[in-house]
C-alpha cells in the first residue's frame, strides 16, 4: 500500500490522475476485526487514511463498507452485542479504547448518512446546535459560525434568506448539504460519508461530490459508495472489500486501471456485485 | 365479459356493502347516543349550572359548580402525577432500555395494566390509601386517575418514540451528543406532537372516569378545595343524580354528561389535529 509508483493508465479508464506524494496518516488500523455477536463481520483489515485525502471504500451489499465506517466513530456502541477487536488509532488516541470519551472521538469523527438526517428545528438552529454542544459563543459570533459552516457545505446562496424556514422543509439534496454542514461546523478532523448520494438526483449528487473534493483541503475523507464512477471522481485511493475482508487497497487511478486482484478486477467492470 | 372478472366485481359489490354496512351500523348508534345527549343535555345547560352548587333533594335550583370544578382538580393533578411517570417510564421502554430483557416484561405488564377495568384501580386504592387513610378523599382520587393515565402515556411515549427514524439518533449521536440529549432534544422534538396527543388521550379518558372516583373521591355535596376530605366530581354526580327519583337532578345529569361528552369531543379533536400537524411534517 505504500507504493508511490505513478500509475499506468489506459485509455478507456478514468481520467488519470496525477499520483499524490503520501500523506501523513490520520487513521490507522491494524489486525481490525469486528463482530456482530457472533458474526464475524471484518476480518484482519490493515489500512491508513491519509490526511486530507479522500480514501473510497467499494464493494458489494454485505461486504462490509459501512461497518468498517462505523467503527471510525464507534457509532457500533449505540447497539449492544456489537464489538471490534484489534488496533484502530486516530493519530496517537486508540479510538477502540473501552474508556474513551465518545462523544468527544465524535466531535473529531463526524459522519454524514445515507439519507439526509436534518434536526427537526431551524436551518440555523441545525447548525448552532452542534457548536453550542463544544463552545459558548456570543450570538453575533454564533451567527459567523452558521454562516461559515453552511457555506462550507455549499448551502449559504440558497437558503440565506430562510434562515428559520424548518430544516426538514429544505429538498433532499439540500439537507445532505445542510447535515455536511452541521457536521463542517463544529470542526472535525476526519468526516465519514456513508453513501451520502444514493438518495439524492443527479444534480445534487454532482454538488456534493465537488463538495467532497473541496472540504478535502481542510479534513481526511472516508466515503462508502455502491457507485464506482463517484469513487473514481471523488477519492484519491480507493479500498475494495469483499465478504468482510480488505482485497485491495491502492491509488484510486490503481485500482480502476490495474487492480492486482482478480476479485477486484470482476467487481469494478462489472462481474459481479 | 370474462367470467372471472365478472365473480370478482360481485364479490367486490358484497364486500363492499358489507363494509359500509358495517361502518354504518357502528357510527348509527354514536350519532344515537350524542343525539339523545344533546336532546336531554342543552336546554339543561345554563349560567346556574356553572355558578351554582350542586342542590339538595327536591329543590329546582343549583348547579354542578363543585362538581366541574372538582372533576378539573383531580383530573390535572392525576394527569400531572401520570404523565410524566407515563414518559419516563416509555422513554425508558423506547430508549434506554430497548434491548433490556426486563423491557418486555415492563411492557407485557402495562399492556395488562392498560386493559383493566377501572374498577379495578378504584377498589386497589381504596384498599392502599382509602383505607389506612381512615376515610375517603379527593388525593386518593387523583392518584386513582394517574394509575389509569399511566399505562395510557407510558404506551403512546413508546410508540411515538418508535417512530423517531433510528437515522435521526445516529446522526445527533455522530455529531457527540450525549445519550441523554440525543433523547431530550431530538427524539423528543421530533415525536413532540406524538407525545402530547398521547397525554391528552389519557386526559380524556380520565375526564369520564366514575368507578375510580366512587371508592376514592366519592362525592360532596358542597364546594370543597381540600384534597383530603372527599370532593365533588362530574362523573359520580351524573351516577348519584340519575339514579334519583328528582326531575332536576336528573337533568343536571343529563347536562353534566353533555358536558364531560364535550369537553372529551374536544381532547379528542385536539389530539387528532396535532396528529395532522405531525403528518404533514
Amino acid at each position: 500500500m505504500t507504493d508511490l509508483s505513478v500509475s499506468v493508465s489506459s485509455a478507456s479508464g478514468p481520467v488519470p490522475q496525477p499520483a499524490l506524494p503520501e500523506a501523513a496518516p490520520k487513521v490507522t488500523a491494524r489486525g481490525l476485526n469486528f463482530y456482530y455477536g457472533e458474526h464475524h463481520a471484518l476480518k484482519n483489515i490493515n489500512l491508513t487514511l491519509g490526511t486530507n485525502r479522500v480514501t473510497a471504500f467499494i464493494g458489494p451489499s454485505g461486504c462490509g463498507k459501512s461497518t468498517l465506517l462505523r467503527i471510525f466513530n464507534r457509532m457500533y456502541d449505540l447497539y449492544p452485542g456489537q464489538r471490534a477487536t484489534g488496533q484502530l488509532m486516530l493519530d496517537q488516541t486508540n479510538i477502540l479504547d473501552p474508556k474513551l470519551d465518545l462523544n468527544l472521538l465524535r466531535a473529531r469523527v463526524g459522519m454524514v448518512f445515507q439519507k439526509p438526517t436534518p434536526f427537526p428545528m431551524t436551518i440555523y438552529e441545525n447548525i448552532a446546535f452542534g457548536i453550542r454542544l463544544y463552545e459558548k459563543i456570543s450570538k453575533s459570533e454564533m451567527d459567523g459560525r452558521v454562516e461559515k459552516a453552511l457555506r462550507g457545505g455549499a448551502l449559504w446562496n440558497e437558503v440565506k434568506d430562510k434562515l428559520n424556514a424548518s430544516g426538514l422543509s429544505l429538498s433532499g439534496g439540500q439537507q445532505q448539504r445542510l447535515c455536511i454542514a452541521r457536521t463542517v461546523a463544529v470542526r472535525p478532523e476526519v468526516i465519514l460519508f456513508d453513501e451520502p448520494c444514493s438518495a439524492l438526483d443527479p444534480i445534487s449528487t454532482a454538488k456534493i461530490e465537488e463538495l467532497i473534493q473541496e472540504l478535502a483541503e481542510d479534513y481526511t475523507i472516508a466515503i462508502v459508495t455502491h457507485n464506482m464512477q463517484q469513487a473514481a471522481r471523488v477519492s484519491d485511493k480507493t479500498a475494495f472489500m469483499y465478504l468482510g475482508e480488505l482485497i485491495e487497497f491502492d491509488d484510486t487511478n490503481k485500482i480502476f486501471t490495474s487492480p492486482r486482484d482478480r476479485r477486484t478486477q470482476d467487481y469494478i467492470t462489472g462481474r459481479f456485485g | 365479459m370474462n367470467p372471472i372478472y365478472a365473480s370478482r366485481r360481485r364479490n367486490d359489490i358484497i364486500i363492499r356493502t358489507l363494509c359500509v354496512g358495517a361502518a354504518l351500523f357502528g357510527v348509527t348508534w354514536l350519532a344515537l347516543i350524542l343525539f339523545t345527549l344533546f336532546y336531554n343535555g342543552l336546554s339543561g345547560i345554563n349560567l346556574a349550572v356553572f355558578t351554582q352548587d350542586t342542590p339538595p333533594p327536591g329543590s329546582t335550583e343549583g348547579g354542578l359548580r363543585n362538581a366541574i370544578i372538582g372533576s378539573i382538580i383531580m383530573t390535572v393533578i392525576g394527569v400531572g402525577i401520570g404523565a410524566p411517570l407515563g414518559l419516563f417510564a416509555g422513554t425508558y421502554l423506547a430508549e434506554y432500555g430497548k434491548h433490556d430483557r426486563l423491557t418486555s416484561v415492563i411492557r407485557f405488564i402495562n399492556d395488562i395494566l392498560l386493559s383493566a377495568p377501572s374498577i379495578i384501580i378504584g377498589l386497589f386504592i381504596y384498599g392502599a390509601i382509602v383505607v389506612p387513610m381512615g376515610g375517603f378523599s379527593a388525593f386518593a382520587g387523583c392518584l386513582a386517575l394517574a394509575v389509569i393515565v399511566i399505562p395510557v402515556v407510558v404506551r403512546t411515549t413508546e410508540d411515538m418514540l418508535g417512530l423517531v427514524p433510528n437515522p435521526l439518533r445516529e446522526a445527533a449521536s455522530a455529531l457527540g451528543l450525549p445519550r441523554s440529549l440525543v433523547i431530550r432534544r431530538i427524539a423528543y422534538r421530533a415525536a413532540r406532537s406524538g407525545l402530547i396527543t398521547g397525554v391528552l388521550l389519557a386526559t380524556a379518558r380520565v375526564a369520564g372516569e366514575t368507578a375510580p372516583l366512587l371508592f376514592t373521591a366519592l362525592s360532596n355535596q358542597f364546594f370543597s378545595l381540600n384534597l383530603t376530605k372527599t370532593m365533588a366530581n362530574l362523573p359520580v354526580t351524573i351516577n348519584n343524580f340519575v339514579q334519583s327519583p328528582y326531575v332536576h337532578w336528573k337533568q343536571l345529569a343529563w347536562s353534566g354528561a353533555l358536558l364531560i361528552t364535550l369537553t372529551v369531543l374536544a381532547l379528542n379533536i385536539g389530539a387528532r389535529l396535532l396528529g395532522a400537524e405531525r403528518t404533514s411534517k
